[in-house]
């Protein structure tokens, strides 16, 4: 009875772990599913357009009139916007970004910290679509008043109303901070605290010691946040749908323009047959370049990785 | 089987509603009760004449056509099923011209248009049934003091010719075009009827009536089109030719910025199978009318 007994419950033991052990593949193999099916899905819609169309003129066209009698659906214009404008972001954002992070990691005073640090992580609770009415009710009038003062002689000028480019980088700019921040803090925090004595030790002053040693030593998770923010911005279709005016025009600071997400959303209702596979192609070209990007965030992470292990 | 289960849930909610709202004791609860009471009386009324008169009336009607119409004709064939239970209506929404074709090839009963008809669709045997008449009005913020504007002036305002509102008597300040994304209805019909496709500048590309309206009435110097039915005191509508944007000015033909909605049938009504002539009976009905203008449109006579 004994010996039977514990064969059996032997037996339920390895079921139970065989069980378990399908369970976790199973659930591991969904994420893949998912990601595996999503390209294939983005692959096989995206594709036929740049077919249909021509690469050339789809990526490299400077003309989108998907409705005309004789359609164009040249989308460079709003390529280049994407990439201008996440740039853009990028160089205002992130240098506000890791000097928060500094501050919160290594000067701020306690009180100070409790206060900033919640509004940062606030910050990145808001819903996108937030940013953007605030964007549309408060930056665009601005713009729109900056716009009349420098174009108020131009006779070439199309007035955008304050919804254009800038607008867009700015709101894009605020929206990365809470990534950029919070990564880059935890990088800092990160660093070993000897390395912060030894350099305050040799004599080196506060804020030396913060850009010679501890920003250098937190470099791949400061590069992280970056690529996280790029990620973001570039992803963002809400906020900047509502100021930045989504007309397709050369992304010049003053021009209504249209990025890769706002030119799948804007058009995705009403779009129909070659019009609505180009929109395909479109998530398709924003698709490619969130997988760069990504790629390129695990070759950084890497690299960094082994740097570290080096020294 | 699906619209009437999508009815059927329809009714539940509106029961549960009515049942929320008779839970509350402020007066628009008590309203709110009022016109469910109202509304099943309605319907019990309806189908009461139903079973008197076209008690056996069974069948479907399909209809195919223009996407700026879905609005009205899912609104139409919602309605319809309601008073007329026997009869299946199902809408699809290929374009004006893919609708009229389908009627023409017979392989729907109502091809829906958002034009009006060509001569070629009409030798083909389609019949022009106007329904409804879709008005579109061009708003411009309120600080702007122009008030109306001829046709030409606003063609040469979308295709980026005017600039500045004083070059069509307003004050100095910058025109900023607002308009609809590529593929709305709206812009279709606003481009065909001003006959600028394809020739707009637009300054603005916004994809909702709602942003259009926005965007309008809190920048200085913006001009946009919406339907006729969603203008507020936020922005002001301009005349157009002298003539202003009401429904009375539409229906006499006066106003331009205006199109027809066509349920074109392949010969007359009255050759149309029972179920189509019911739905035709049924949109001259106070209710059909009350129907076509809950979704914005203006009923024809």
């Amino acid at each position: 009875m004994t010996k039977n007994s514990i064969i059996g419950s032997n037996k339920t033991k390895s079921t139970v772990e065989k069980a378990a052990q399908a369970v976790f593949t199973t659930c591991a193999f969904f994420a893949v599913l998912a990601v595996v099916s999503i390209t294939l899905y983005m692959l096989m819609n995206g594709t036929p357009a740049l077919f249909k169309v021509g690469i050339g003129e789809i990526l490299f066209g400077t003309s989108w009139m998907p409705t005309a009698k004789n359609p164009s659906y040249g989308i460079f214009y709003v390529i280049l916007t994407s990439i201008i404008g996440t740039v853009m972001s990028i160089l205002i954002g992130v240098p506000i970004g890791v000097l928060t992070a500094i501050f919160l990691a290594e000067t701020a005073s306690k009180k100070l910290a409790a206060f900033v640090k919640p509004a940062v992580e606030l910050l990145a609770g808001i819903p996108s679509v937030i940013y953007g009415l605030l964007g549309l009710l408060i930056l665009n009038p601005l713009m729109y008043k900056l716009e009349i003062m420098i174009f108020k002689n131009s006779e070439t000028h199309q007035f955008s109303g304050g919804a254009n480019m800038i607008s867009a980088v700015l709101v894009l700019a605020v929206m990365i901070l809470p990534t950029v921040i919070n990564i880059s803090e935890s990088s800092l925090k990160s660093v070993p605290e000897q390395y912060k004595a030894a350099s305050l030790a040799l004599g080196a002053s506060k804020i030396q010691t913060i850009f010679n040693v501890m920003l250098p030593a937190a470099k791949s998770g400061i590069i992280s946040a970056i690529v996280l923010g790029v990620g973001r911005a570039i992803g963002e279709a809400m906020a900047i749908s509502l100021v930045s005016g989504s007309a397709v025009n050369l992304p010049l600071p003053f021009n209504s323009v249209r990025f890769l997400t706002t030119a799948i959303v804007s058009e995705m209702g009403y779009a129909s047959d070659l019009h609505k596979q180009v929109l395909f192609t479109i998530g398709l070209v924003l698709f490619a370049f969130i997988m760069i990007i990504n790629v390129s965030l695990t070759r950084i992470l890497k690299k960094g990785e082994k740097s570290d292990a080096r020294k | 089987m699906k619209m009437r289960k999508l009815l059927a849930f329809i009714a539940t909610v509106a029961l549960a509603a009515g049942t929320l709202a008779g839970c509350g004791s402020t007066e628009t609860a008590a309203a709110d009760e009022t016109i469910v009471e109202e509304a099943v009386t309605e319907e019990t009324a309806a189908e009461e004449v139903t079973e008197e008169t076209v008690s056996d009336l069974t069948g479907t009607v399909k209809m195919a056509g223009s996407t700026s119409m879905e609005k009205l004709a899912n609104a139409v064939a919602e309605s319809f099923m309601i008073v007329t239970p026997g009869v299946t209506v199902t809408a699809e929404f290929t374009g004006s011209s893919a609708g009229v074709e389908s009627v023409i090839a017979g392989s729907v009963d109502i091809g829906n248009s958002s034009r009006y008809l060509k001569d070629s669709e009409k030798e083909s045997g389609a019949v022009e049934n106007i329904v409804a008449i879709d008005g579109i009005a061009v708003v411009v913020d309120p600080s702007n003091t122009v008030t109306d504007l001829s046709k030409e002036q606003l063609a040469k305002i979308y295709t980026g010719e005017t600039k500045s509102w004083s070059e069509v008597g307003g004050t100095d300040m910058p025109v900023v075009v607002v308009g609809r994304e590529a593929g709305s209805g709206t812009r279709d019909a606003f481009e065909e009827i001003l006959e600028v496709e394809d020739t707009c500048v637009y300054a603005n590309q916004l994809d909702s009536t709602g942003a259009v309206m926005a965007k309008v009435a809190s920048t200085p110097g913006a001009i946009g089109y919406v339907s006729l039915d969603v203008i507020d005191d936020s922005v002001i509508a301009l005349s157009l030719d002298e003539v202003a944007p009401t429904a009375e000015n539409i229906k006499a033909g006066n106003y331009f910025l205006s199109r027809p909605f066509v349920m074109a049938t392949n010969g007359e009504i009255a050759a149309q199978s029972e179920a189509v002539q019911a739905l035709f009976a049924w949109l001259t009905t106070e209710e059909g009318k009350a129907v076509i203008e809950s979704v914005g449109l203006i009923t024809v006579d």
